[in-house]
């Protein structure tokens, strides 16, 4: 009698599996996201270190009390609430009070993915649900941005610390964005201050270099649709080379609208969440470029200098509707088969 | 444009770990006879055949011992010299309760297996062919056992323009075709031209992976001249021993929906029945042993056996001697093969694989938590039918398999695995697509 006397394990095929699971993907993503968070903690010192902290625990712990509360078994352990958190905290100034930093954080996780199930039910980026909220409650604080300081370690903007429901006050010289700069002073940025992300911004959006080392890394590893990126950024290219060409004193080059702003970050990062983008890879492309059409509209005749969030938000919204229009058509149904019958195979 | 790259290969598809490398050097081996083969009436598809020798008869290797029930069924053979002690229900793969015969070798014969009618390709009618393959109890020896006539009678409004021999063995740990093609490319060469005349295709390409590229190598040496057989190697891709993806990796002709090979004019056949056809027709044998690869981290003495039908499982596994913490033993490849629920199933025609899987290898790589679906597209880019099996799965959580068959085509679905393959949500896709099938097949037979 040999050692098999024991029970066998019956299960249906397939019995092996690919090795990546979502945990693995996500954590992914969060070492993806490592280079361009350090270099923001580099550039904007310990406010900006404060703000991505604040960010990932404030969505983190929202998500395990949220868990607690309706009686499941925690998330947490998924890692998707930490990129909530991390992409969240990117999109801040890097001097937001702490304590809009934490409301943003509870309402990304309550309102942009527990109230829709969860994971794999949010129909928008909870990361730019939460931006998006405080961007309305707190216009003047979300577009307030510190200057490039030489020794950023020193000590802490008194913004980062005010009460909750008081205004705060900016003690150090703050700076207009590359867009906004451009938009009300027609002062364009160098290409190569951001791309290397020395301008003014919110914490991780401003050195491009970084996000697309990140997004290279999770595009190589399967673990992001290159597709969007390339949408986004293709369409933003292109429309901006065109109206850039007609006038140039009025619409900046194609460099400057790719580089500047939250476009790289929203492209590689905020776009390419799965659970809101289509799942086709025609979707993809279609989606990115219906997001880098709108970046390019609200940016030059919207009322704001910067419009990838409601781009992205809006994409998030018809993605939907492009997963049922583009369908990848079934093997051997009617349009694939009219091929087949032209060439003269089927008999 | 597949053209064009100069790379003959189906869209979609994914590459699973081969897991060849144990045994694809390793020799067919004769495997011994167990005390008891339990030899299933059902071991095709269609309608089990009828038995012609009764309990307490004394049966000779090879000799016919059920007759086909109709057209879609096949002859039976004695897998060995001795006695039927008794014709009883015994436990299927799939779990049912299938009539077998329990058919006892006597120790002391020397396993001789006598000639019957032999059927010459050369003289033999197109109907004498198919009748002949019949009587031999072949079936599609890849996995599927379906019928290997019924496949190779060409309805009358319809024409083969090509045979495909199916060499691809793309699912991981098998290696009998590989083997097979190395070893019996005679039999190979001399099935060919039966399988040709019955259907009467002008040309045969045999199929092989890149991976066997000495398999490949052996095959174009055994064509003998001038004739209308060629080999193809295509780049190793998952599923592409599928029928209707190795003609769209040959052909770039699609299978219509709901249709079948020979809607674009193509048989497909498996390496392996090609070489049976070659072996037994002309000697006018049947059919009564089959080359099975056991492997697997769970088996000791890994290699690929010739084995008489009906051995079972527990007889393989103690011999080739087992690892203490197998958990699973599957029958057939590890991505459509099926996990036996007693080691007392023997081997049938349809047995491709014996793998022993161990604890920690499937909990690492199956019983993983399972999240919810993030919609990341993985399982449409792996459909080789383009299908959408999130979709599906979703549709299928909440039981609407009416609407999986209109709007999304389930009943194309041949069950590859692949999008539960690469699931990172570990969600078992393509099990809830059975359980979808099965229901649908279920109400259409009640009605």
């Amino acid at each position: 009698m040999n050692s098999l006397a024991k029970t066998l394990t019956i299960r249906s095929s397939p019995h092996i599996a690919a090795v990546a699971g979502v945990d693995t993907i996500m954590f992914n993503v969060v070492m993806a996201l490592m280079p361009v968070s350090l270099y923001a903690v580099y550039a904007f010192g310990l406010s900006a270190l404060l703000v991505m902290v604040t960010a990932v625990l404030s969505c983190v712990l929202t998500e395990h009390l949220l868990c607690r509360v309706s009686g499941r078994v925690t998330t947490v352990g998924d890692w998707s609430a930490v990129i909530t958190g991390l992409l969240y905290g990117l999109t801040l100034p890097p001097s937001l009070p702490l304590w809009m930093v934490v409301a943003g954080g509870v309402i990304a996780i309550g309102l942009g993915k527990f109230l829709f199930g969860g994971l794999g039910g949010n129909p928008f980026n909870p990361a730019l649900v939460g931006r998006a909220i405080l961007q309305a409650a707190f216009p003047a604080a979300m577009t307030t941005w510190p200057v490039y300081e030489d020794r950023p370690f020193a000590a802490l903007p008194t913004s980062t610390l005010t009460l909750p429901m008081t205004v705060p006050q900016y003690d150090g010289m703050t700076a207009p964005t590359p867009l906004s700069d451009w938009k009300f002073n027609q002062v364009a940025a160098s290409t190569g201050d951001l791309f290397l992300g020395a301008t003014a911004g919110s914490t991780g959006e401003t050195c491009a270099l970084l996000i697309l080392i990140g997004g290279v890394y999770l595009a190589a590893r399967n673990m992001m649709s290159w597709r969007i990126p390339v949408g986004v950024i293709g369409t933003v290219a292109v429309l901006s080379f065109v109206l850039n060409l007609w006038n140039p004193d009025k619409y900046a080059g194609p460099w400057f609208m790719v580089f500047s702003g939250g476009l790289m970050l929203g492209a590689v990062f905020m776009a390419t969440d799965m659970v809101a983008s289509p799942m086709t890879h025609l979707g993809g492309l279609v989606y990115g470029a219906i997001i880098g059409l709108l970046v390019v509209l609200i940016r030059v005749w919207g009322g704001m200098p910067e419009g990838v969030m409601y781009a992205i938000l809006i994409g998030n919204a018809l993605s939907p509707h492009i997963d049922s229009l583009i369908q990848p058509t079934v093997y051997g149904t009617a349009k694939g088969r009219k091929k087949e019958l032209a060439k003269g195979g089927a008999k | 444009m597949r053209h064009l790259l100069g790379t003959k290969t189906f869209a979609h598809g994914i590459h699973p770990p081969e897991f060849k490398a144990d045994t694809k050097d390793m020799a067919i081996r004769q495997f011994d006879f167990a005390s008891l083969l339990i030899v299933p009436l059902s071991q095709h598809l269609g309608k089990p055949a009828i038995p012609i020798v009764g309990e307490g008869a004394e049966v000779t290797r090879g000799q016919c011992i059920a007759q086909p029930d109709g057209f879609m069924s096949v002859a039976i053979h004695a897998p060995a010299t001795g006695m039927i002690r008794k014709i009883a229900r015994s436990p299927a793969i799939n779990g049912k309760m299938m009539p077998a015969f329990f058919l006892e070798p006597f120790p002391a014969s020397t396993q001789e297996m006598p000639g019957g009618n032999p059927c010459d390709a050369e003289t033999a009618s197109k109907d004498e062919i198919i009748a002949a393959i019949q009587q031999a109890g072949i079936v599609g020896l890849g996995g599927a056992a379906f019928p290997t006539h019924v496949k190779l009678k060409v309805p009358d409004d319809k024409q083969a323009d090509l045979v495909i021999v199916n060499g691809a063995e793309c699912e991981p740990y098998l290696t009998t075709d590989h083997r097979v093609m190395l070893e019996h490319a005679n039999d190979i060469m001399r099935g060919i031209p039966y399988v040709m005349k019955a259907t009467g295709a002008p040309r045969a390409i045999i199929a092989v992976e890149d991976n066997k590229r000495d398999a490949a190598e052996v095959m174009r040496k055994a064509i003998p001249p001038g004739q209308p057989i060629s080999v193809e190697v295509l780049p190793v891709k998952y599923p592409q021993g599928a029928e209707k993806m190795l003609i769209t990796a040959i052909l770039g002709r699609k299978v219509p929906s709901g249709g079948l090979p020979i809607d674009v004019g193509a048989v497909c056949i498996n390496v392996g029945t090609t070489a049976q056809i070659g072996a037994l027709l002309p000697s006018g044998q049947g059919l009564q042993d089959r080359v099975i690869t056991v492997g697997g981290p769970g088996v000791r003495r890994k290699g690929n056996y010739r084995i008489p039908i009906g051995t079972p499982l527990r007889y393989i596994l103690d011999k080739v001697g087992t690892e203490p913490n197998v958990s699973t033993v599957v029958m057939g490849g590890p991505m459509m093969g099926h996990a036996a629920s007693s080691l007392d199933i023997p081997i049938t025609k349809g047995s491709t694989g014996v793998i022993a899987m161990v604890d920690d290898q499937t909990d690492t790589m199956i019983s993983r938590h399972e999240y919810p679906c993030i919609r990341c597209g993985h399982c449409v880019d792996a459909c080789p039918l383009f299908l959408n099996p999130s979709q599906m799965g979703l549709l299928a959580n909440v039981q609407r398999y009416d609407e999986m068959a209109s709007d999304y085509h389930l009943m194309d679905c041949f069950e590859c695995g692949c999008c539960t393959f690469v699931c990172p949500s570990h969600i078992p896709l393509v099990q809830k697509f059975r359980v979808a099938k099965s229901a649908i097949r279920k109400a259409k037979a009640a009605v």
